[in-house]
């Protein structure tokens, strides 16, 4: 089976890293999602809001075919990525995440020391180099989640007997490690403290510089504080599909909604 | 303490306890907890003294009295001088003195008795002269709470006979060959059969179980095959069939009866594959009449009898390593197998090995399979080679306490103890692994 590349020179002219287009994603039977299309620009933070059930994080997960790991799981239409349509048969999933990372509602650390946990991605995705090229690239992960300073003095310490945040922190540099172009976050401060939290926002500014994100939350002032673009779902109340209701600049949305129901919910009448 | 109603529903038709309820309440349940905790208490004790029992009966055989009579005294042969103070020459003209020619002239012909050392001598002494016989077993209860009962019936029958304390199980024991005379008798043979047994199993079992385990975990809803050909989808349909009904029927075949294994073991590895299970075919037959009743005949049964629960272990295992850790890992890129054998693998191995290790201790202890397979009941020879014929402690046990003389129930009740011993270890070896690979994955 000849297996496409996607092609790391690609260089149309589109302002979006990755575009979703006529996208419906099926459990089985069930079509959780409908009729979805909406764009990611580059270096920027685009967030998923709407209430529970309406399909934000499924979406989010069809970015890099994490869905494919759920049985009976399909999605149709197209998600695009460098000119390229991620679903395409010949496109091997591996090759997706390699470049769209992804970081979990609940911080998931290796049971490995802190070391071990970012040196594991680059290991895996063949990386060749020295010991001391490693020590470098995991000063640089470390540094670029802005957790360098709490952690350099022990980094055979296990990734699991730091705080919570810290571990979320450890989980984005692992995730930076590879070198993906874009960085998903399926709620990546639910489970954290206020100063956690703030610091996490603060660190996706950071990154912002370097890589595009799309960040699923719950939490309204978040998406208003931490982020340039906002897509609302909803669940059609007939179908039980989630949809798009509206999407665009999160100043926009957040200030003058077009759509009624995206008022209600970002004023907490509903959801 | 007592809870004025605050919020009390309107328009309600049931109603809680108030006030001085509540406390009456409140004791009435605890009340029903402690009985619960006392009934419980009593199933652990129960359990508790039925182990004490069993510990007490194996001690009560295995330990005990000996009443020993010798044909000639020692005293009588020297003049009163221990064996061990005579010099070479003494013993030899004592040996020469005492024993009728035709016993001479064979003992000169294994090795002249003059060329023998003191110690050897004194051997040959004890074993044709002294003739120390024991003429009466007793339990380790009447020993030690009917002596002077036993000593009067003793000094009635045997006048000459000492009463002594006697532990049946003792390094000679472990170190000497199967004998019929249970006074001498050991379960070297035994022991190294069992082992021998143990360690093919393990290296048969594990890596089998292990590898269905991952697959049916891991791979089972996989699609092998292009999905986009009718000829793919039939094969994916057929493979997706066959594992699902292997995976709900693995526990169903660990409930098959061990005998039935046997009967399998006899038919497929002795009989017709006698040919492989022999030697024969590497030309290495190692008993000429072993026909298949070897060690590997057995070890491969004991498999077959064990592969369900280490799979079914070995699942348990991998299930429980959390998903999170399995997306983490794909979401970085890495392939299906690389999360296996780095991320799943590391983390369900402490479960793994302590599930593969109890399944095998238990069978360890398992005797019916391998009556089937043909152990052989008396054997002195030890085993050699994977084409050896065999015998284990369990059917040694089974062997020795089938027969008449209390000597025998003695050493059926020390090779009990040997077989615990070794069963126990197992299980600590299992517990100390399974300690040591948690402690080291966190570090």
């Amino acid at each position: 089976m000849a297996m496409k590349a996607i092609d790391p020179q690609y260089t149309a002219d589109t302002k979006y890293a990755l575009e979703v287009r006529n996208v419906d994603i099926y459990y089985s039977a069930f079509r959780a999602v409908k009729n979805c299309s909406f764009g990611m620009e580059r270096n920027k933070i685009t967030a998923l809001i709407g209430p529970s059930g309406c399909g934000k994080s499924t979406v989010l997960r069809s970015l890099n075919r994490m869905n494919d790991l759920i049985a009976g799981a399909r999605t149709e239409g197209e998600v695009l990525y460098r000119g390229q349509n991620l679903y395409d048969p010949d496109i091997d999933a591996v090759q997706v995440r390699r470049s769209i990372g992804m970081v979990f509602q609940k911080a998931n650390p290796f049971p490995k020391s802190i070391y071990d946990n970012i040196a594991y991605g680059p290991r895996v995705n063949g990386w060749k180099g020295s010991k001391a090229e490693m020590d470098e690239l995991v000063e640089r992960a470390l540094r670029g989640a802005a957790l360098w300073d709490e952690v350099k003095d022990d980094l055979k310490k296990s990734g699991l007997a730091i705080s919570g945040g810290q571990q979320q922190r450890l989980c984005i540099a692992r995730a930076l490690a590879v070198e993906p172009e874009v960085i998903l976050m399926d709620e990546p401060c639910s489970a954290l403290d206020p100063i956690s939290t703030l610091k996490i926002e603060e660190l996706m500014f950071e990154l912002r510089q370097r890589y595009s994100i799309v960040i699923v939350t719950h939490n309204m002032q978040q998406a208003a504080r931490a982020s340039d673009n906002t897509v609302f779902f909803l669940m059609d109340k007939e179908d039980r599909a989630g949809q798009i209701v509206e999407y665009g600049p999160t100043e926009q949305i957040f200030q003058s909604p077009k759509d009624e129901r995206t008022e209600q919910y970002i004023s907490g009448r509903f959801g | 303490m007592s809870a004025e109603p605050v919020n009390r529903p309107s328009a309600s038709t049931g109603r809680l306890p108030q006030g001085e309820e509540v406390k009456q309440n409140v004791a009435s349940r605890q009340q029903r907890g402690k009985l619960w905790q006392a009934s419980l208490l009593f199933s652990v004790v129960v359990g508790l003294s039925v182990l004490l029992m069993l510990a007490w009966n194996i001690a009560n055989d295995a330990f005990g009295g000996i009443a020993v009579q010798a044909d000639v005294e020692v005293e009588t042969l020297t003049d009163g001088r221990p064996l061990e103070d005579l010099t070479q020459p003494e013993l030899v003209a004592l040996l020469e003195e005492n024993l009728r020619s035709r016993v001479l002239r064979n003992l000169n012909r294994e090795q002249p008795l003059a060329e023998r050392d003191a110690e050897n001598l004194i051997e040959v002494v004890l074993l044709e002269i002294v003739k120390p016989e024991v003429v009466a077993t007793y339990k380790l209860a009447d020993f030690l709470f009917n002596r002077a009962e036993i000593e009067a019936q003793l000094a009635e029958d045997f006048p000459r006979a000492e009463l002594e304390f006697k532990s049946w199980v003792r390094w000679d024991f472990i170190v000497n060959p199967m004998s019929s005379n249970p006074v001498y008798a050991g379960v070297r043979t035994a022991l190294l059969g069992t082992l021998w047994l143990l360690m093919l199993t393990i290296l048969i079992a594990f890596p089998l179980g292990l590898g269905a385990a991952i697959y049916l975990e891991e791979y089972q809803s996989d699609k092998i095959f292009d999905e986009r050909t009718p000829a793919g989808r039939f094969f994916n349909r057929v493979i997706a069939r066959s594992t699902s009904i292997i995976s709900t029927n693995i526990y169903n075949l660990s409930g098959v009866p061990s005998i039935i294994y046997g009967m399998l073991g006899l038919a497929i590895f002795v009989r017709a594959l006698e040919n492989f299970t022999s030697g024969a075919m590497f030309g290495v037959g190692g008993d000429a009449t072993a026909n298949g009743r070897t060690i590997i005949s057995a070890a491969l049964t004991m498999s077959l009898l064990v592969l369900p629960v280490v799979i079914i272990s070995s699942q348990e295992a991998i299930k429980a390593v959390p998903s999170t850790l399995r997306q983490a890992s794909l979401g970085l890129g890495a392939t299906k197998w690389q999360t296996i054998w780095k991320i799943v693998l590391p983390n369900a191995l402490p479960g793994i090995l302590t599930g593969t290790i109890l399944a095998i201790s238990r069978a360890i202890g398992e005797t019916a399979p391998l009556i089937v397979v043909g152990a052989s009941t008396f054997i002195v020879t030890d085993p050699t080679s994977i084409f050896s014929k065999f015998t284990v402690l369990p059917i040694q046990i089974y062997n020795w306490t089938s027969r008449p003389q209390d000597e025998f129930r003695a050493i059926a009740a020390a090779a009990i103890i040997v077989l615990l011993i070794l069963l126990l270890s197992l299980n600590a070896t299992a517990i100390l692994l399974r300690n040591y690979l948690r402690s080291r994955r966190v570090t």
